[in-house]
């Protein structure tokens, strides 16, 4: 394989710049139109590459598939978020030929949050491949072939080879930090080329945490979650695994009249890469909707 | 062992709505360790059938009986009356003790009481939590002996996910998370590498992927051709 760029995002990772990628979320529904507009007005020129989240918290909604084209009709670089809950083997593959077909070159494997999380929590849990094995499936297809063979134990040719920039999550401040360690040495190993974390609130942890991946060599970028109000951040402490907002964030936010939130919310976050962009190699940041205030954000980090 | 959990009463008289006679059959195996569906809570739940029945005014006599396994052709011979006498046969054994019974018997109806629900230990009194999934391809030797299919909400293969949480699952916080509990063994055992390896893809052929699985014992079966 070429050490040639496959998407603007591995190149900005390469060139050594600190880079900025946002998300959004396809609607409930079929109205994604504004999504795409929104991104359009305050996301494109500005970031480096826009999530498409899948299915998040297993909710259902549109397909980040359709998200990511829609991104990349509208000049958008796209990464294409890809949990393992929903599919199995069979159309993961099919799904991501499909996304290399119509230009879709970045994408993030996850495991997805359980199906009983979500407004579906009856259905089955998939779960054939693991954000490991699909890496390491993706690496196959690049390599011309995929994870089946034929009747002789021969692996099956691809007409037609897709590239990727393949990425992966791993959560920093979880409270158990060494077997995320060893789980992402694993996805770095199974072909992961960048790293998105889940959110940080605590530069402290982030920098210990950093200091033990420093032999993991792909580019990490910390994930920023944006907070609306004091009872969202109190929420997360309580119900999102690995994610802590100290005492003092939850108090700014309690402390400000509610048409400051968003401000203090952007000063917050702006603070946190201020903070912590000397640490890694990038921030992701998940605004939940609030796309208008990305610009502020990289404003806010100094970034500007 | 096999644990399987007594039907909610309204589903059961659903089932027998129209019977007129009805033999609840418990069985001796592991239902009767489990105390769901042995013979005494046969006897319970035909009382309580009978009890139900007459409240609501309908003509319906419950019998009840046990025997030593429904998974066995030769126990139904110890059977006090026959399956046919009655409009339903209501078996409080595994979901294997119900079908097998309804094969052996095609002309009587025979009706699950339970819910069969998963392969456990006795971890403690009046608890049995699961320990095995039946997958057909155990990986116990690489995980500490604590089993990622049955103990991962996810059964993931190759390590912890980011629901985990001080050492719960996301899935509820009273569960432990399998990974968390796979990793801290490992560490004990001092065999962390067999986390760090990439493990394949697993084969869903040696579970349910490939149909109904049966163990065949060439010996056996041989001798028996043998014989006749």
């Amino acid at each position: 394989m070429s050490n040639e760029p496959v998407s603007n995002l591995q190149r900005d990772l390469d060139s050594g710049e600190f880079v900025v990628t946002a998300e959004i979320g396809p609607p409930k529904g079929t109205n994604i139109a504004p999504v795409i507009h929104e991104a359009e007005e305050f996301l494109k020129g500005k970031v480096s590459a826009v999530n498409v989240t899948d299915i998040q918290t297993a909710v259902m909604r549109g397909s980040s598939m359709v998200g990511a084209k829609l991104l990349f009709d509208a000049g958008i670089e796209p990464v294409l978020q890809m949990v393992t809950r929903d599919r199995n083997r069979l159309a993961l593959q099919s799904d991501l030929l499909a996304a290399h077909i119509f230009g879709i070159r970045n994408v993030l494997c996850l495991t997805g949050d359980h199906v009983t999380m979500g407004d579906h929590p009856q259905a089955m849990p998939v779960y054939d491949l693991d954000s490991v094995s699909l890496l390491d499936a993706m690496c196959k297809l690049e390599a011309g072939t995929d994870l089946g063979a034929d009747m002789k134990g021969k692996a099956n040719e691809l007409d037609g080879v897709p590239t990727f920039f393949k990425g992966c999550c791993v959560t920093p401040c979880a409270d158990e930090v060494d077997p995320q360690v060893i789980k992402l040495e694993k996805k770095v190993e199974a072909g992961a080329q960048f790293v998105q974390t889940q959110a940080v609130y605590e530069p402290k942890v982030f920098e210990t945490f950093m200091k033990k991946v420093e032999h993991i060599k792909v580019p990490i970028l910390v994930g920023i979650v944006m907070l609306k109000t004091a009872g969202m951040a109190k929420y997360m402490n309580r119900g999102v695994p690995g994610v802590v907002v100290p005492d003092a964030i939850i108090q700014r936010m309690t402390d400000c009249e509610k048409p400051d939130r968003e401000k203090v919310s952007i000063e917050i976050c702006g603070e946190l890469v201020s903070t912590m962009k000397d640490m890694c190699q990038g921030a992701h940041l998940m605004t939940l909707g609030w796309d208008h205030c990305v610009p502020g954000i990289i404003q806010a980090a100094g970034l500007a | 062992m096999i644990v399987a959990e007594r039907k909610p009463m309204d589903e059961i008289f659903q089932m027998l709505a129209g019977c007129k006679k009805v033999l609840v059959l418990g069985c001796g195996g592991c239902v009767t360790v489990c105390l769901t569906g042995g013979e005494r809570q046969a006897e319970m739940l035909a009382s309580q059938l009978n009890l139900a029945a007459k409240a609501k005014g309908e003509a319906m006599q419950v019998d009840f009986d046990s025997i030593t396994r429904q998974c066995e052709k030769e126990f139904f011979d110890n059977l006090s009356e026959a399956p046919a006498d009655y409009d339903a046969v209501l078996s409080i054994a595994c979901g294997a003790g119900v079908g097998y019974m309804s094969e052996q018997f095609p002309k009587v109806t025979v009706l699950p009481g339970m819910n069969t629900t998963h392969l456990a230990a006795n971890v403690a009194l009046g608890i049995w939590e699961e320990y095995c999934r039946g997958c057909g391809d155990c990986m116990l030797a690489w995980t500490g002996g604590v089993c990622p299919i049955a103990k991962c909400s996810k059964s993931l293969v190759n390590g912890t996910c980011g629901g985990t949480d001080k050492g719960k699952c996301e899935v509820n916080p009273e569960m432990n998370c399998g990974w968390l509990m796979i990793y801290e063994r490992l560490k004990e055992l001092d065999r962390l590498d067999e986390y760090r390896t990439m493990r394949p893809l697993r084969d869903h052929r040696t579970d349910r992927g490939n149909g109904v699985r049966r163990l065949v014992l060439a010996e056996m079966t041989e001798e028996e051709a043998g014989d006749e």
